[in-house]
């Protein structure tokens, strides 16, 4: 019996998601007095598998030659280590969407998504998740000895454990239907789910090449750019930005909303940020009832001074 | 080519939400329901392909009669046929299950799922049917394109999308950019008078072991007050997101 935790990688690197899923694994271990095993898959550094350790893993197993993207060969690469585990921990990234829920089907364990806190007990395992698009909490459980909990991205924070970890490599070369071609990614971009710091804008900016001060502001603050659904839909910002019930949903520490008005819609999905920030020329817009600080103003006015101000504090 | 497209009703993206019988049920209570909106991009991307392909576009749905009116919306957009399998969607493993034995005997080239429904966000049905059927699965997709018996796909991922192929039959888990937005077909009059005579089957369930269960519900804590900073003042939101908020 062990917890198994799926380890993400991105180009060959972790990210802070990565090591939130350790952490949570390492805390529910704990829970079952046993220990973390990782599954890596992709080409993986040792120097960056060996960082796992710090986090509560303990043996880390590298199956290099698979790739994330082929969700078949990923499920069975994962079922194969898999079967000492009696809870399995994912991040609910785009790729853990779609290796989760097979794993769920194939082990015939049930899986609770967008996971945000730890069960009090190993026996019923008890969550609670957001549901309905962030306009509710749910408190699930799972009626199978194996379970599969996939967490929400920055609802658990980092446990530092100083500890070592062993590396296992796994060479079984598998292939499922699906053949990855190659990717298109704007290099330097930061992730919005992952973001700790998210600078979002609207139609109050009148227009997609007024988007120069939001970049810079988000550049300052090392924060990921997004946009309201309006503004994806009239094309002055990428899809990948929207935010909100049909867009990507936003757990920031901090959130900045300028120029946007508040549509439920919206509100749903960025609820879960810890401080919320509105900047609206109009007084009676619904996200100063969502917004813990505002600002009741211009944006083109209010934002070269916020920038201002940053550069002055950080100087 | 016969395309299956997974349908959900889900309150409409305007709703609030509210939970009855002490916090343990959803309140349909006023409720309007709509197509999944996750959904309703892939339906629209099913009538693409089948007016370029040739071929039929059928609907599924796991749901009680309640969900008849969004089945009749999708046959009034343009689907051929639908099958309601009678029972109330309580667990993605049994929904996804029930689908997948109806595909076992009714085979279809490609299936289409929202990525995920937008009342309980569980996001596992689609992957859940390709194991089911052990067929290949690209998520959160936001491109397809059919050459012959192959697929091109591009998935989102963070900062950009992947692009990938794989041989049919293929299911995929469906989200805006599949079609735009602008291109999302809505009935006519003429559809909706169509959608009274297309064939609407309804099946038994078979399954009834739910492998999770939700025990109950809870609202987000309310936020306090807006502290208000006079627009002249950015410097004393600067100062307060730094030493009260401690966020910068």
């Amino acid at each position: 019996m062990s917890v198994l935790v799926y380890t993400e990688s991105w180009d060959g690197s972790f990210r802070k998601s990565t090591f939130e899923a350790a952490s949570y694994a390492s805390e529910t271990a704990k829970l079952l007095g046993t220990e973390v095993v990782a599954i890596s898959l992709g080409e993986v550094s040792n120097d960056e598998l060996t960082k796992l350790g710090n986090y509560g893993v303990s043996k880390v197993v590298s199956c290099c030659t698979i790739e994330k993207g082929d969700s078949q060969a990923a499920t069975n690469a994962i079922a194969k280590t898999a079967n000492n585990a009696s809870i399995l921990i994912f991040s609910n990234t785009n790729t853990a969407k779609m290796i989760a829920p097979r794993l769920s089907a194939k082990l015939k364990a049930g899986i609770v998504s967008n996971v945000i806190t730890l069960s009090e007990s190993a026996s019923p395992l008890k969550v609670k998740r957001q549901a309905f698009s962030s306009k509710a909490i749910e408190l699930a459980t799972v009626n199978t000895a194996t379970a599969i909990l996939a967490i929400a991205p920055n609802s658990f924070k980092l446990i530092e454990t100083g500890g070592n970890c062993t590396i296992e490599e796994d060479l079984t070369n598998e292939k499922g239907a699906i053949t990855i071609e190659g990717k298109e990614t704007a290099s330097g971009k930061i992730s919005i789910s992952e973001a700790e710091i998210v600078v979002s804008a609207g139609r109050g900016l009148k227009g997609p090449e007024n988007w120069g001060m939001i970049e810079e502001l988000a550049e300052l603050l090392g924060a990921a750019t997004a946009c309201s659904k309006p503004v994806s839909d009239i094309g002055w910002r990428p899809h990948g930005e929207h935010v909100g019930q049909t867009g990507k949903a936003v757990a920031a520490d901090l959130y900045f909303a300028i120029g946007i008005s508040g549509a439920i819609q919206h509100l749903a999905g960025i609820n879960s940020s810890k401080v919320i920030v509105a900047i609206n020329t109009d007084p009676e817009a619904p996200f100063f009832k969502a917004a813990d600080y505002g600002i009741v103003g211009d944006a083109f006015e209010v934002v070269p001074k916020l920038i201002e101000e940053i550069k002055q504090l950080r100087a | 080519m016969n395309i299956v497209v997974c349908i959900s009703s889900v309150p409409d993206t305007t709703s609030k939400i509210n939970f009855t019988e002490n916090n343990t049920k959803f309140d349909s209570n006023g409720i309007q329901f709509v197509i999944n909106p996750n959904d309703e991009f892939g339906l629209t991307k099913a009538m693409v392909l089948k007016e370029a392909l040739a071929g039929t576009v059928k609907v599924i749905t796991v749901g009680d009669a309640t969900t008849e009116p969004i089945i009749r919306k999708t046959l009034a957009i343009g689907a051929d046929s639908a099958v309601r399998i009678n029972k109330a969607a309580t667990d993605s493993y049994t929904t996804a299950l029930e689908i997948a034995n109806y595909l076992k005997e009714n085979p279809a080239d490609l299936i289409i799922a929202g990525k995920e429904s937008l009342d309980y966000n569980g996001g596992a049905v689609p992957a859940m049917i390709a194991e089911m059927l052990d067929l290949p699965f690209v998520n959160a997709c936001n491109g397809l394109e059919i050459v012959g018996t192959n697929a091109k796909i591009s998935r989102e991922i963070d900062g950009g999308k992947e692009n990938l192929s794989s041989s049919l039959p293929l299911v995929i888990g469906g989200q805006k950019g599949l079609v735009e937005e602008s291109a999302l077909r809505i009935p006519n009059m003429r559809g909706i008078m169509q959608a009274r005579s297309k064939p609407l089957e309804v099946i038994e369930a078979t399954t009834t072991e739910d492998l999770t269960t939700s025990i109950s519900f809870e609202k987000p804590a309310e936020k306090g007050a807006c502290k208000l900073v006079d627009a002249d003042n950015v410097a004393e939101l600067v100062r307060l997101l730094h030493n009260e908020a401690k966020v910068i």
